[in-house]
């Protein structure tokens, strides 16, 4: 059949470029491989120039990948399903790279791409190391490749292609027998992209994580080059990669705990949450590689645990993909993602890195030089290295946790996570926090080998005094009274406190006391301090985190227990002040914004001491992909020292079809009457009164009737419906007591001598708008996004020194070298 | 032996120590029938909702206090009480994981975690199923 309006070129294009990079990059792996392997110049320097041809193809598919795939997206070319099932025609443009890396296609690309960029520099730079190196992430790029083939293999599928056409991804053929199914509004619309992730911090979130990710595989490369070499020298450059590691992975992560903390309802921006995790950890390991891979440079000793670190960090990533891409967390993870059956595929992408990794260690750790001579307690390396040993274990029980769902995979249990699952990781990370909280703050104030006890007393003793007078005034004065969880959590919150308050000071100190104020060479201090000051912010704010949101409707809920108070939500009707605790609040006004389909509420915060008065705007965005309700964005108000967290948990529209009549009720000034919820009074019937005129249009006069409502509890509202008369044209103005669905209106006079009126009462039986509402504290939570800025920037710093130092080095030998020459 | 390696030896014994203990905390899946065997323990279900039976939330009264009958495959129901705002979407969730334990015949719920027919996943046969429901 011949289908109108398909542009089917692009697809071919597409997976024409897929399966090309599948080849280049396989012939890449083996060109680098023969030229790591050959010692003659010459035919080395052939097979490089054909490696680097191979990856420049690579290059240009995995580019031309992207941009055809871009290319179709934005020009809702919906014969594509992956154009179909992730963007729409009324998606803001925005939101396109979203949609681009809603899928995993996409993700797997992006990954692509950064291992493209990293490769690349690496051949500008790394010179002997570039053909082992580029081996490793050439056949990196081969099975990422195998992703995206969508071919099948002796039976089993490989991979999915981003290029599958709807008709053929899709069951539904009844749509298909129609040449112009691309008419149709469903299809022409596109499937849109998931509500949650219509957030800005979702488009840059991805792109910055995956470079995390892709970096992570620059010193495993060096790493297995190094083993395949038995040449431990490529230790030196690694360093700058696994601090740009580092930087890169941390700040990904930190915009996910954001993205997390702007956009979704979890009530906060890291819950421990599989997905979470998994991308943590690698992080831990790369951190741990880091700080042994230092040592060894500075020492000669932890070769080996800079092998292990390195190796695990990569892997980690890699276990991470499996976790979150083939559909094992379905049942711990709020987010669930796709279930495309890959299971085995993301099985053997992990083991075919792992396991020639650690056969080639075991079959070298003989050769990997050691020191057999004991580190010197008062010794830098010493403590780095149990630094660098508690983050690899903190890492190791974080995976062991997360992976409950893979062994209730293998070995047919039914295990699932603790009670409260988030403490049951607190508990833990909290001791590790005080460990390398204080790790961080000493360990500098050492020397590299041997450092004489005083000095280092001597140096160590102010800032642990300001350190300590700090962190006292914090528990006694900050409030801190997380008991909860009991007092032995308690007193480790305020241990946590001092731990990262000292690695604040000590380091901040170290810049003067070692440094001399050399900002140059402080990159690890400031790195430290970031650090120090992100934990600082993650003890306060997840540890005095406050719900204000408590329920004040007056239903006592017998549940209540001390560590479990579930009545977080509490109701609000439209233009009714409500009070919540501190603050009184008030659901304005809603508007629907069409251009992006969200609906914004306005709630109107005032505190009761009448000195606080802001409006947040938290709104909802209509579940889409066959998903009823709404999705809840918070809205933040910010404060120096805390931020007030507000968010719309539920939602109820008023209705207008309302089938109640208005009740005649006779009555005159002075008269009463009941009504559902209390009673009206006519109070006077006034002719001339500034409430009334402001009513009336030039040339009528009328009357009003003042008038109080007073419900049961007490609550007293004014109304004054009015009639007015013109050209003997009666006009009636009814008024509304919105608060008490109370509509009241002129009907006749009664009985004119009497001054008796007849009224017309409703009660509205239509519901009114109604949303519920979450409301939360987390003070100091600004502590944290600095801490990390700060670090990132140390990280920077550090990176730039280091390769300013080698390219130093460098051009000094060359200068001796000619300076030698000459002489000759 | 060298320091470091004791201080790895006893940090290893810690990280063992640490996970055992957490073997000790989890909890377990259970169908609805062994639940109510095993009364005040904190459990997992995995159910749905059932739809014939009535739900109950009305924030206007109450936005903390939502309850239903849940059901699991193998035809057993329980009334689940839940005291917090109803999840958006819980109807139509194919597979409901609720936390809580069983107390008085009814499942005090803590937490319900939603397996929704797409979250971030594509779900082909719902697509197809949205969009045929559509042409015809």
């Amino acid at each position: 059949m011949k289908y109108n309006g398909e542009h089917l070129f692009y697809g071919e294009l597409g997976h024409g470029f897929a399966v090309l990079s599948f080849v280049a990059s396989l012939v890449a792996t083996i060109a680098f491989f023969k030229a790591s392997r050959n010692n003659l110049l010459a035919e080395q320097k052939s097979w490089i120039k054909l490696a680097r041809t191979a990856f420049f193809i690579e290059t240009i598919c995995v580019f031309g990948i992207f941009l055809t795939l871009y290319y179709i997206i934005s020009n809702h070319y919906h014969e594509y399903y992956y154009a179909w099932n992730h963007s729409s025609r009324s998606l803001e443009k925005k939101y396109l790279f979203a949609s681009f890396w809603e899928g995993q296609e996409g993700s797997f690309m992006l990954w692509n791409i950064w291992h493209c960029v990293l490769g690349w520099i690496l051949i500008w730079r790394a010179k002997k190391w570039e053909a082992p190196v580029l081996m490793v992430i050439s056949f990196a790029q081969v099975c990422i490749a195998t992703m995206l083939l969508g071919i099948y293999f002796f039976g089993a599928k490989v991979g999915s292609n981003p290029f599958a056409l709807l008709r053929n991804e899709l069951n539904a053929p009844v749509l298909f027998t129609n040449p112009d199914y691309l008419q149709f509004p469903k299809i022409y619309e596109g499937n849109d992209l998931n509500a949650l992730l219509q957030n800005y911090w979702m488009v840059i979130h991805p792109p910055v994580l995956f470079l995390g990710f892709a970096s992570t595989i620059v010193p495993f490369a060096y790493a297995i080059g190094g083993l395949v070499k038995n040449d431990h020298s490529w230790t030196k450059y690694a360093i700058p990669w696994a601090a740009f590691s580092g930087a890169v992975l941390a700040t990904g992560i930190m915009m996910g705990a954001a993205w997390a903390y702007e956009s979704l309802t979890f009530g906060g921006y890291w819950v421990w949450d599989p997905v979470e995790n998994a991308s943590l950890v690698p992080w831990i390991m790369m951190i741990a590689g880091l700080h042994t891979n230092l040592v060894y440079k500075s020492s000669g000793y932890s070769l080996k645990s800079t092998y292990i670190f390195y190796i695990l960090s990569f892997t980690l990533v890699l276990y991470s993909t499996f976790l979150t891409r083939s559909g094992i967390l379905g049942d711990t993870s709020v987010h669930a993602f796709t279930e495309q059956d890959m299971t085995t595929q993301l099985v053997c992408f992990i083991l075919i890195f792992f396991i020639p990794a650690m056969v080639l260690y075991f079959y070298r750790s003989k050769k990997i030089p050691t020191i057999h001579k004991e580190e010197n307690t008062y010794s830098r390396e010493f403590w780095m290295f149990i630094g660098a040993l508690v983050l690899c274990l903190s890492s190791i029980i974080i995976t062991a946790k997360t992976s409950i769902p893979v062994y209730n995979k293998i070995f047919g249990t039914n295990v699932a996570e603790p009670e409260d699952p988030v403490f049951s990781y607190n508990q833990i990370q909290v001791f590790i926090a005080i460990i390398i909280g204080v790790l961080t703050a000493i360990t500098q104030y050492f020397k590299y080998k041997n450092t004489s006890k005083n000095v280092f007393y001597k140096k160590i003793l102010t800032p642990t005094i300001i350190a300590l007078a700090i962190s006292l005034c914090i528990s006694f004065f900050g409030n801190i009274n997380y008991d909860v969880k009991g007092a032995g959590f308690m007193v480790a919150i305020h241990i946590a406190m001092f731990a990262a308050v000292y690695g604040v000071v000590a380091n901040f100190a170290y810049i003067w006391i070692g440094l001399k104020g050399k900002m140059k060479s402080a990159g690890a201090s400031i790195a430290h301090i970031g650090f120090a000051l992100a934990l600082m912010g993650i003890i306060i704010s997840s540890s005095r985190k406050a719900v204000l949101s408590e329920n004040t409707t007056g239903i006592a809920l017998l549940q209540k227990s001390k560590d479990y108070d579930p009545a977080e939500n509490i109701t609000l009707f439209k233009g009714i002040k409500t009070d919540m605790g501190k603050y009184d609040v008030t659901y304005t006004r809603d508007t629907f914004n069409t251009s992006n389909h969200k609906k914004y509420f306005e709630l109107q915060f005032i505190s009761k001491d009448g000195k606080d008065k802001f409006n947040v705007y938290p709104d909802v965005i209509k579940n889409n992909k066959g998903q009823e309700g709404n999705s809840a964005n918070p809205d933040k108000k910010h404060y120096w020292n805390r931020d007030i967290f507000v968010y719309v948990s539920a939602m109820q529209n008023g209705t207008t079809d309302d089938t109640s009549k208005f009740r005649p009720v006779d009555m005159k000034a002075g008269d009463s009457v009941f009504y559902s919820n209390g009673v009206i009074i006519l109070n006077s019937v006034v002719k001339n009164a500034d409430s009334l005129n402001k009513k009336l249009l030039p040339g009528e006069v009328g009357i009003g009737m003042n008038m109080t409502v007073i419900t049961k509890d007490g609550r007293e509202y004014k109304a004054m419906p009015v009639v007015a008369l013109k050209d003997n044209q009666l006009r009636n103005i009814p008024d509304t007591v919105i608060a008490q669905s109370l509509i009241i209106k002129f009907n006749k006079l009664a009985d004119a001598d009497g001054g008796k009126i007849e009224l017309g009462i409703k009660e509205d039986q239509s519901i009114q708008d109604i949303i519920t509402l979450k409301v939360y504290q987390f003070p100091f939570i600004n502590v944290l996004w600095i801490g990390i800025i700060i670090m990132v920037t140390g990280f920077i710093l550090s990176i730039i020194q280091r390769v300013r130092t080698m390219a130093s080095i460098k051009s000094s030998k060359k200068r001796i070298l000619v300076a030698e020459k000459i002489k000759a | 032996m060298k320091k470091t390696h004791i201080v790895a030896l006893v940090l290893i014994a810690i990280a063992i120590a640490t996970l055992i203990s957490f073997m000790g905390d989890v909890t377990t899946y259970e169908t609805i029938a062994s639940a109510k065997q095993k009364p005040g323990k904190f459990v997992n279900l995995i159910a749905k909702m059932d739809k014939s039976q009535p739900m109950n939330y009305d924030p206007v009264k109450n936005p903390n206090y939502l309850t239903f009958t849940a059901i699991d495959t193998l035809g057993n129901s329980i009334e689940v009480v839940y005291h917090n705002s109803k999840p958006t979407d819980m109807e139509k969730s194919e597979r409901l994981v609720l936390k809580g334990k069983v107390e008085d015949g009814k499942f005090e719920c803590k937490d319900i975690l939603l397996k929704c027919p797409s979250k971030y996943k594509d779900d082909a046969n719902a697509n197809a199923k949205n969009v045929s429901a559509s042409v015809q």
